[in-house]
Protein backbone atom coordinates (compact mmCIF):
# COMPACT_ATOMS: atom_id res chain seq x y z
CA UNK A 1 0.00 0.00 0.00
CA UNK A 2 1.23 3.70 -0.57
CA UNK A 3 1.72 5.79 2.43
CA UNK A 4 1.75 9.51 2.46
CA UNK A 5 5.36 9.42 3.46
CA UNK A 6 6.24 7.61 0.56
CA UNK A 7 4.90 10.60 -1.65
CA UNK A 8 7.03 13.47 -2.94
CA UNK A 9 7.58 16.39 -0.49
CA UNK A 10 5.49 18.77 -1.88
CA UNK A 11 3.20 16.30 -2.02
CA UNK A 12 3.15 14.78 1.08
CA UNK A 13 2.83 18.13 2.69
CA UNK A 14 0.17 19.15 0.91
CA UNK A 15 -1.74 15.85 1.89
CA UNK A 16 -1.31 16.14 5.76
CA UNK A 17 -2.44 19.63 5.90
CA UNK A 18 -5.44 19.19 3.69
CA UNK A 19 -8.65 20.27 5.40
CA UNK A 20 -10.47 16.77 3.33
CA UNK A 21 -14.42 17.33 2.54
CA UNK A 22 -16.56 14.64 3.66
CA UNK A 23 -20.37 14.70 2.74
CA UNK A 24 -23.08 12.61 5.10
CA UNK A 25 -23.61 9.22 3.15
CA UNK A 26 -25.32 8.19 6.37
CA UNK A 27 -27.13 5.83 6.39
CA UNK A 28 -25.80 4.85 2.70
CA UNK A 29 -27.58 2.40 0.25
CA UNK A 30 -27.74 -1.10 -0.24
CA UNK A 31 -27.72 -3.34 -3.49
CA UNK A 32 -31.40 -4.15 -4.44
CA UNK A 33 -30.33 -7.90 -5.90
CA UNK A 34 -26.82 -9.63 -5.96
CA UNK A 35 -24.13 -8.05 -7.93
CA UNK A 36 -24.52 -11.18 -10.31
CA UNK A 37 -27.80 -9.81 -11.24
CA UNK A 38 -26.97 -5.94 -10.93
CA UNK A 39 -25.97 -3.01 -13.25
CA UNK A 40 -22.96 -1.85 -12.49
CA UNK A 41 -20.87 1.84 -13.71
CA UNK A 42 -17.39 2.40 -13.22
CA UNK A 43 -15.89 5.96 -12.19
CA UNK A 44 -12.34 6.49 -13.02
CA UNK A 45 -10.13 9.84 -11.34
CA UNK A 46 -7.27 9.18 -13.88
CA UNK A 47 -8.38 12.16 -16.38
CA UNK A 48 -9.11 9.71 -18.97
CA UNK A 49 -10.55 11.00 -22.10
CA UNK A 50 -11.73 10.22 -25.60
CA UNK A 51 -9.65 11.15 -28.58
CA UNK A 52 -11.94 13.10 -29.42
CA UNK A 53 -12.86 14.80 -26.36
CA UNK A 54 -10.99 17.51 -25.10
CA UNK A 55 -8.51 17.13 -22.17
CA UNK A 56 -9.21 17.94 -18.74
CA UNK A 57 -7.46 21.47 -18.17
CA UNK A 58 -4.46 21.33 -15.72
CA UNK A 59 -4.19 25.22 -15.78
CA UNK A 60 -7.93 25.74 -13.88
CA UNK A 61 -6.75 26.71 -10.19
CA UNK A 62 -8.19 24.21 -7.78
CA UNK A 63 -8.22 21.54 -10.63
CA UNK A 64 -10.31 20.54 -13.56
CA UNK A 65 -13.93 19.47 -12.16
CA UNK A 66 -15.35 18.56 -15.34
CA UNK A 67 -15.82 15.22 -16.16
CA UNK A 68 -16.27 13.25 -19.43
CA UNK A 69 -18.06 10.12 -20.61
CA UNK A 70 -16.57 6.88 -21.55
CA UNK A 71 -19.47 4.63 -23.57
CA UNK A 72 -18.93 0.74 -22.25
CA UNK A 73 -18.01 -0.61 -25.80
CA UNK A 74 -14.88 1.94 -26.28
CA UNK A 75 -11.45 0.18 -26.97
CA UNK A 76 -9.64 1.11 -23.46
CA UNK A 77 -6.41 1.07 -24.98
CA UNK A 78 -7.65 4.36 -27.27
CA UNK A 79 -7.88 6.34 -24.10
CA UNK A 80 -5.99 9.15 -23.87
CA UNK A 81 -4.75 10.37 -20.06
CA UNK A 82 -5.01 13.52 -19.09
CA UNK A 83 -4.16 13.06 -15.45
CA UNK A 84 -0.21 13.89 -15.11
CA UNK A 85 0.93 14.46 -11.13
CA UNK A 86 4.60 13.38 -9.56
CA UNK A 87 2.72 11.85 -7.47
CA UNK A 88 2.17 8.82 -9.63
CA UNK A 89 3.95 6.79 -11.87
CA UNK A 90 1.72 6.91 -14.92
CA UNK A 91 4.04 4.02 -16.97
CA UNK A 92 1.70 1.46 -16.05
CA UNK A 93 -1.79 2.76 -17.43
CA UNK A 94 -0.33 3.61 -20.78
CA UNK A 95 0.51 -0.34 -20.73
CA UNK A 96 -2.62 -1.16 -19.92
CA UNK A 97 -5.78 1.08 -19.82
CA UNK A 98 -6.76 -2.02 -17.16
CA UNK A 99 -5.37 -0.59 -14.14
CA UNK A 100 -7.10 2.79 -13.54
CA UNK A 101 -10.04 2.19 -15.79
CA UNK A 102 -10.88 -2.02 -15.48
CA UNK A 103 -13.42 -2.10 -17.96
CA UNK A 104 -12.22 -5.43 -19.63
CA UNK A 105 -11.90 -7.32 -17.02
CA UNK A 106 -15.57 -6.33 -15.75
CA UNK A 107 -16.64 -7.06 -19.31
CA UNK A 108 -15.28 -10.72 -18.70
CA UNK A 109 -17.49 -10.72 -15.14
CA UNK A 110 -20.39 -9.55 -17.55
CA UNK A 111 -19.58 -12.84 -19.35
CA UNK A 112 -18.69 -15.26 -16.36
CA UNK A 113 -22.14 -14.53 -15.34
CA UNK A 114 -20.49 -12.71 -11.86
CA UNK A 115 -21.96 -9.26 -12.72
CA UNK A 116 -25.18 -8.23 -14.23
CA UNK A 117 -24.39 -5.66 -17.00
CA UNK A 118 -22.46 -2.79 -17.43
CA UNK A 119 -23.64 0.25 -17.73
CA UNK A 120 -24.01 2.24 -21.74
CA UNK A 121 -21.54 4.71 -20.09
CA UNK A 122 -18.66 5.36 -17.89
CA UNK A 123 -17.49 8.26 -16.10
CA UNK A 124 -13.66 9.67 -15.89
CA UNK A 125 -12.85 12.95 -13.69
CA UNK A 126 -9.60 14.45 -13.12
CA UNK A 127 -7.65 13.40 -10.05
CA UNK A 128 -5.72 15.75 -7.22
CA UNK A 129 -8.93 18.60 -7.09
CA UNK A 130 -7.31 20.75 -4.01
CA UNK A 131 -10.67 23.04 -4.19
CA UNK A 132 -13.70 20.46 -4.53
CA UNK A 133 -16.73 22.66 -3.63
CA UNK A 134 -17.66 22.95 -7.31
CA UNK A 135 -17.12 19.00 -7.83
CA UNK A 136 -19.25 18.09 -4.91
CA UNK A 137 -21.96 20.97 -5.33
CA UNK A 138 -22.38 21.14 -9.08
CA UNK A 139 -20.30 17.99 -11.25
CA UNK A 140 -20.99 14.92 -8.31
CA UNK A 141 -25.13 15.53 -8.19
CA UNK A 142 -25.22 15.79 -12.25
CA UNK A 143 -22.92 12.28 -12.86
CA UNK A 144 -25.19 10.81 -9.74
CA UNK A 145 -28.44 11.75 -11.56
CA UNK A 146 -27.17 10.20 -14.75
CA UNK A 147 -26.67 7.04 -13.23
CA UNK A 148 -29.95 7.24 -11.60
CA UNK A 149 -31.42 7.94 -15.19
CA UNK A 150 -29.52 4.90 -16.23
CA UNK A 151 -31.01 3.16 -13.72
CA UNK A 152 -27.43 1.78 -12.17
CA UNK A 153 -27.28 -0.32 -9.44
CA UNK A 154 -23.70 -0.01 -8.09
CA UNK A 155 -20.55 2.00 -8.70
CA UNK A 156 -17.42 1.10 -8.75
CA UNK A 157 -14.90 3.69 -8.12
CA UNK A 158 -10.73 3.57 -8.56
CA UNK A 159 -8.58 6.25 -7.94
CA UNK A 160 -5.24 6.67 -9.17
CA UNK B 1 -17.80 11.65 -5.33
CA UNK B 2 -19.12 8.01 -3.29
CA UNK B 3 -20.97 9.84 -0.70
CA UNK B 4 -22.90 12.03 -3.51
CA UNK B 5 -23.50 8.96 -5.04
CA UNK B 6 -24.60 6.85 -2.47
CA UNK B 7 -27.07 9.34 -1.19
CA UNK B 8 -29.15 9.02 -4.10
CA UNK B 9 -29.31 5.52 -3.08
CA UNK B 10 -26.84 4.18 -5.43
CA UNK B 11 -24.43 1.85 -3.49
CA UNK B 12 -20.69 2.31 -4.09
CA UNK B 13 -17.11 1.12 -3.26
CA UNK B 14 -13.92 2.44 -3.49
CA UNK B 15 -10.29 1.41 -4.51
CA UNK B 16 -8.09 3.20 -1.75
CA UNK B 17 -4.35 3.81 -2.54
CA UNK B 18 -4.06 5.71 0.91
CA UNK B 19 -5.19 4.43 3.87
CA UNK B 20 -4.60 7.54 5.53
CA UNK B 21 -6.77 9.39 3.70
CA UNK B 22 -9.68 6.99 3.34
CA UNK B 23 -9.99 6.77 6.84
CA UNK B 24 -9.90 10.27 7.19
CA UNK B 25 -12.68 10.77 4.34
CA UNK B 26 -14.41 7.52 5.65
CA UNK B 27 -16.51 6.71 2.60
CA UNK B 28 -18.97 3.66 2.39
CA UNK B 29 -17.20 0.72 1.49
CA UNK B 30 -13.19 1.15 0.22
CA UNK B 31 -10.93 -1.87 0.17
CA UNK B 32 -7.24 -0.86 0.63
CA UNK B 33 -5.29 -2.22 -2.15
CA UNK B 34 -1.06 -2.89 -1.75
CA UNK B 35 -0.08 -1.36 -4.12
CA UNK B 36 1.74 1.70 -5.28
CA UNK B 37 0.29 5.40 -6.60
CA UNK B 38 -1.00 4.58 -10.35
CA UNK B 39 -1.18 1.22 -10.07
CA UNK B 40 -4.90 1.05 -7.79
CA UNK B 41 -5.34 -2.82 -10.09
CA UNK B 42 -1.95 -4.02 -9.07
CA UNK B 43 0.33 -4.61 -12.53
CA UNK B 44 0.03 -3.88 -16.28
CA UNK B 45 -1.64 -7.02 -18.44
CA UNK B 46 -2.11 -9.02 -14.86
CA UNK B 47 -5.64 -9.87 -15.19
CA UNK B 48 -5.41 -12.36 -12.43
CA UNK B 49 -4.68 -9.80 -9.79
CA UNK B 50 -7.04 -7.19 -11.84
CA UNK B 51 -10.01 -9.49 -11.15
CA UNK B 52 -8.98 -10.75 -7.79
CA UNK B 53 -9.42 -7.40 -6.96
CA UNK B 54 -12.40 -6.27 -8.62
CA UNK B 55 -13.90 -9.41 -7.07
CA UNK B 56 -12.85 -8.06 -3.99
CA UNK B 57 -14.22 -4.91 -3.70
CA UNK B 58 -17.52 -5.94 -5.36
CA UNK B 59 -18.10 -8.32 -2.63
CA UNK B 60 -18.28 -5.26 -0.01
CA UNK B 61 -21.39 -4.58 -1.68
CA UNK B 62 -22.60 -7.46 -0.97
CA UNK B 63 -21.41 -7.44 2.79
CA UNK B 64 -24.04 -6.88 5.61
CA UNK B 65 -21.42 -5.38 7.89
CA UNK B 66 -22.69 -1.83 9.14
CA UNK B 67 -21.49 0.99 6.90
CA UNK B 68 -18.67 2.56 5.85
CA UNK B 69 -16.89 -1.35 5.33
CA UNK B 70 -12.98 -0.52 4.83
CA UNK B 71 -11.16 -3.95 4.46
CA UNK B 72 -7.75 -4.62 2.87
CA UNK B 73 -7.44 -6.36 -0.32
CA UNK B 74 -5.87 -9.93 0.43
CA UNK B 75 -4.07 -11.67 -2.30
CA UNK B 76 -4.13 -15.42 -2.60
Amino acid sequence: MARLKDLPLAHRLFMQAYRYRTVDWSPGAQLARPISGSKLALITSAGLHLPTQPPFDKSIRGGDFSCRELPSDIDIQSLLIAHRSSAFERAGALEDRNLVFPLERLRELVDRGEVGSLNHRHFSFMGSISAPSRLIAEKAPAVAADLRLDNVEAVLLVPV
Amino acid sequence: MASVIEKTGIPTVCLSLLREVSEKVKPPRALFVPFRMGYPLGKPRDPTTQLAVIRAALTLLEDSAPLPILRDFESS
